[in-house]
């Protein structure tokens, strides 16, 4: 069952990337799409866990809060890049991340990663090592505020779970 | 209608080709790696899904959008993976940063300072 | 005539990092001035196909998007474990393992 919605979805991409529609081209669509779901199925590649999180109804929500939050973050960082007076003050830091499951948390990094000013270096089960430019990045981190929305997200709330490990 | 939707293409490319620039210089002044991994974070995400809004706002409703699509989401997962392996590669690697880890007490402060 | 605007910044950015990539003391400077090229001459080949004309560029800015991942993630194994082949987990320096394997999987690891 699983296998025929891979199956469909791989070939919804598949005519959308190709933009033919002769009986010929699909039909090379129809083999190479079985072709890949073959081996998907003798890999044991499809990771069912990873996929359950990603058709979460709220996660598009947190990714456009989390647009708006990469664009504000560009801007300073944009200007820091520029402006020959400006000042950088990078630190390194611990932050906790209450997420319950390695996707969650795995989230949470790439979020961090992902807003310029704040990158993780190395992640651990509860905790994530982050290098921010700028003290205010530091702070932004250190609020919680992503880590609550992703914990939000994971269908948890954060109650009792603030102390850090 | 068309000339709205040209000017807003116009301030997204322009804004995506300066958040480019902008990276660009600071990779260049930037005193290590890791102060320069956020550089390329400007350009990897502002700049980047900037000039692809623009590019989508000027192809309309059409396959190309999709494309232009699927490229961003490409580079939303891909590129914040490439960055972690690239800046844990350096730690392990034995490049320290050219700044101090704070300890708890000053993380708590700032924790507590962001908080109220 | 905004394409080509577009287009000035987009070089000029490819230029500088280019000057990193030479520059670069380290060598992960240099992996990273790498893998930024990568995503901005991904949008160099959008902005190209638009200011020709020739929409179907962007199929090969998507697969050259897809390469430059790759890419960088195997130069990035080599350099730490020395082995392509190595898995990772086992081979590490010992201390910067916990969780990478999450992490990696849950992150890039849409298919």
């Amino acid at each position: 069952m699983r296998l025929v919605g891979l199956y469909l979805a791989l070939f919804a991409f598949w005519l959308l990337m190709s933009g033919h529609y002769e009986p010929l081209i699909v039909g090379f669509g129809v083999v190479s799409c079985a072709a890949t779901v073959y081996i998907a199925r003798r890999k044991d590649f499809v990771d069912y866990a990873t996929l359950s999180w990603y058709i979460k109804p709220t996660l598009p929500l947190y990714w456009l809060w989390l647009l708006g939050q990469i664009l504000k973050a560009n801007f300073d960082v944009a200007t820091r890049c520029v402006l020959p007076g400006s000042r950088i003050d990078p630190c390194v830091f611990r932050a906790p991340a209450n997420q319950d499951t390695g996707v969650g948390v795995a989230t949470y990094a790439n979020s961090i990663t992902l807003t310029p000013g704040t990158v993780s270096m190395q992640t651990w089960d509860h905790e994530i090592r982050v290098h921010a430019l700028t003290r205010d990045g530091a702070r932004d981190v250190l609020g919680g505020e992503m880590d609550g929305r992703i914990c939000r997200v994971e269908g948890r709330t954060k109650d009792g779970t603030e102390d850090g490990p | 209608m068309t000339l709205a939707v040209d000017i807003a293409s116009w301030l997204c490319l322009v804004a995506g080709a300066l958040l480019c620039l902008a990276g660009g210089i600071g990779m260049i002044r930037f005193p290590d790696v890791y102060a320069r991994s956020h550089a390329a974070g400007v350009i990897d995400t502002g700049g980047a899904y900037l000039i692809l809004l623009g590019l989508a706002l000027q192809a309309g409703f059409s396959l190309i959008t999709v494309k232009l699509v699927l490229i961003g989401l490409l580079l939303f997962f891909t590129c914040p993976t490439a960055t972690h392996a690239l800046v844990k590669a350096a730690l392990a690697g034995g490049l320290e940063p050219l700044c101090r880890e704070l300890g708890a007490d000053e993380t708590a402060d700032l924790a507590d300072e962001a908080a109220p | 005539m905004m394409f080509a605007a577009a287009m000035a910044g987009v070089l000029a950015a490819m230029a500088l990092t280019l000057v990193r990539g030479l520059l670069g003391p380290t060598v992960f400077d240099r992996v990273l001035a790498l893998n930024t090229f990568g995503t901005v001459t991904v949008l160099a080949i959008a902005v190209l196909g638009f200011l020709m004309g020739r929409p179907q560029f962007l199929d090969i800015a998507l697969l050259y998007a897809l390469i430059n991942f790759v890419g960088t993630i195997a130069i990035l194994k080599y350099l730490q474990y020395g082995d392509l082949g190595a898995s990772g987990r086992e081979a590490g320096t010992g201390n910067s393992n916990t969780g990478s394997g999450s992490d990696t999987g849950g992150g890039g690891g849409r298919p």
